[in-house]
Formats: C-alpha cells, sequence, structure tokens
C-alpha cells in the first residue's frame, strides 16, 4: 500500500500517523510539505494530520485547507485514493469542501483532552470494516474546535446514507448528534476528531484505532 | 481603498465564546445583557482596482465559512 502524510506548518500529529501507517501498512508514508502541488504516483491512502496548522488562525483547518497540496488531494480523493483526515485533519478536509459540516468551538469552551468511547455506526467503509456494528471502542481525543455543525438536512442526510462513521458515546464536545466522524458520499474520505494513530499498540494502553488502518489496508488489497 | 469584513455567526448556531463572554459580564456584575454574540472583522487594504464582486469571492474563497457564518462588507474611501 503507497500512502503520504501531508505536513502543514503547525502539524504536529504528522508524525504520529505516519508511526501508525507504518507499523500497520509495513511502508514508511512519503512525507508531502503542503506547498508540493502533486501527490507521488499510484497514492492508495493520504493522512491529513492533526495539529494546529496555522496556529489555527482564522479558523481552524482554514488556511490549511487552500494549500496548494490540497488540490492534489482532492483530485485523488475524485479518483478513489482513501483519505484519513484525524482533527485538524477532519477541520481541513470541511474547510476544503471535501467533508459536510464545520468543527466550531467546544460547547464546553475548553479544550478536551482524554480518552473516549466512541460507537463504531458503519461497518461498512474502508476504514471502519474491521469493526462491529454498534461495537464501542476507546480513541483519545485532544481538540478546541471538535463541535461538528451541519443544517438539520445535512445530517438527515449523513445519518440515511450511514455515512457517520462515528458517534462518541458520551457528551465530549456538544457535537450535533454526537457525530465523532463522517464520510464523503463515495465512502473513501473520513474525517474524525478522535486520534485513532494514538491507540495502535499496548504500549498506548489499547489498541483500538488498530483496525482503522488494518482494515484500510484489508480494503486496497481487495 | 478600506474595507472591513464582519464575519458573524448564521442564527441558530450556538457561539460558545458568545456565552463565554456573557457569563463573565454578568459576574463582573453587569446586568442586562440578554445575549452575546462573537465575531470577527477583518481590514483590507486594496488596490483601486478591486471590484465588489472581488470582495465577495474573497469571503466566499477564505474570509468566511458560510456553513456557519454570514458576512458583511463595508467598503471605505
Amino acid at each position: 500500500m503507497k500512502s503520504a502524510v501531508i505536513v502543514f506548518p503547525g502539524s504536529n500529529c504528522d508524525r504520529d500517523l505516519a508511526v501508525a501507517i507504518r507499523d500497520v501498512t509495513g511502508v514508511a508514508p512519503v512525507m508531502v510539505w503542503h506547498r508540493e502541488t502533486a501527490l507521488p504516483e499510484g497514492i492508495d491512502l493520504i493522512g491529513v494530520p492533526g495539529g494546529f496548522s496555522y496556529g489555527d488562525y482564522l479558523r481552524s483547518g482554514a488556511m490549511a485547507a487552500r494549500s496548494p497540496i490540497m488540490r492534489a488531494v482532492a483530485d485523488a480523493a475524485g479518483r478513489g485514493a482513501r483519505v484519513l483526515g484525524v482533527c485538524n485533519g477532519f477541520q481541513v478536509l470541511t474547510e476544503a469542501g471535501l467533508l459536510p459540516g464545520a468543527l466550531m468551538r467546544n460547547a464546553g469552551i475548553s479544550f478536551v483532552c482524554r480518552d473516549v468511547a466512541l460507537t463504531v455506526a458503519n461497518t461498512d467503509s474502508a476504514f471502519t470494516r474491521l469493526y462491529d456494528a454498534g461495537e464501542t471502542i476507546t480513541v483519545p481525543v485532544a481538540h478546541h474546535d471538535g463541535n461538528y455543525t451541519a443544517d438539520p438536512e445535512t445530517l438527515d442526510r449523513l445519518e440515511g446514507e450511514g455515512r457517520v462513521a462515528f458517534r462518541y458515546a458520551g457528551a465530549v464536545n456538544g457535537s450535533a448528534r454526537d457525530i465523532a466522524g463522517v464520510l464523503n458520499e463515495a465512502g473513501n474520505v473520513l474525517g474524525l476528531m478522535p486520534h485513532p494513530e494514538r491507540m495502535i499498540e499496548a504500549a498506548h494502553g489499547r489498541s483500538d484505532g488498530r483496525r482503522l488502518f488494518e482494515g484500510l489496508v484489508e480494503s486496497v488489497a481487495a | 481603498m478600506k474595507a472591513r469584513v464582519y464575519v458573524t455567526l448564521k442564527n441558530g448556531v450556538l457561539d460558545p465564546q458568545g456565552k463565554a463572554i456573557h457569563h463573565a459580564l454578568e459576574g463582573l456584575g453587569f446586568g442586562g445583557v440578554a445575549d452575546v454574540r462573537a465575531g470577527k472583522m477583518i481590514e483590507l487594504d486594496l488596490a483601486d482596482s478591486i471590484t465588489d464582486a472581488d470582495l465577495d469571492a474573497m469571503c466566499r474563497a477564505l474570509l468566511a465559512n458560510t456553513v456557519i457564518e454570514n458576512y458583511r462588507i463595508e467598503r471605505g474611501a
């Protein structure tokens, strides 16, 4: 599996994501600077990492979403490459219009940094195929702007089309309908606020995030 | 020529920052504040050739996220 991780100024989870991808796929991803205009040929998976790109100036993810490389990411997504946006990466994907909705300041104002329980709401996608429907997993969150918002029609459509991938099992940040992660229409782009790449081996305490990456490997091989 | 762009959250979108400011005002003893909404103002110094349509395009492309925000443009002399 050929993968890439995009690096923005201010990203601080790009290496976490790269290590997780390397450990699970056996091949280190290519790290691609945001000023680049092209991705390596034949890329299967693009990771848009967490962190605080551009210091969250203007809106979280707003500046990064307009980086030159994001055109190449959108093109690759259009051709079916898997795109995984974690935390700030999720914010970047919504700002870039690759996913619907927006991520606003947490309803409780506070930065939330802890392990949270997630319910797996979709088990059909490349990202979620190795989880059981309704399964509860534990993955850490660390964000200030994770409050998922969209108009009621969009939320209904996301739920009706099975595009809510993960929900918070308890209150975390005020997200509409407890949405923690959503898929695009084709199911090859996932954005989520929790960090699956920080829960992939015994040293992390749990490995609940590992199956997300294993599922990606399986789906690319299939 | 200067222009100011005011970006505000759409009606009905929860504004946690506005709420926190409201609570802080109440904590300071200021009564009679029914609600607080926080937004931002962006000041642009523009060439004379920039049209209203150009400014509007800037707002839609970057300055405001129209999923959650409204914007209002005020052009100066």
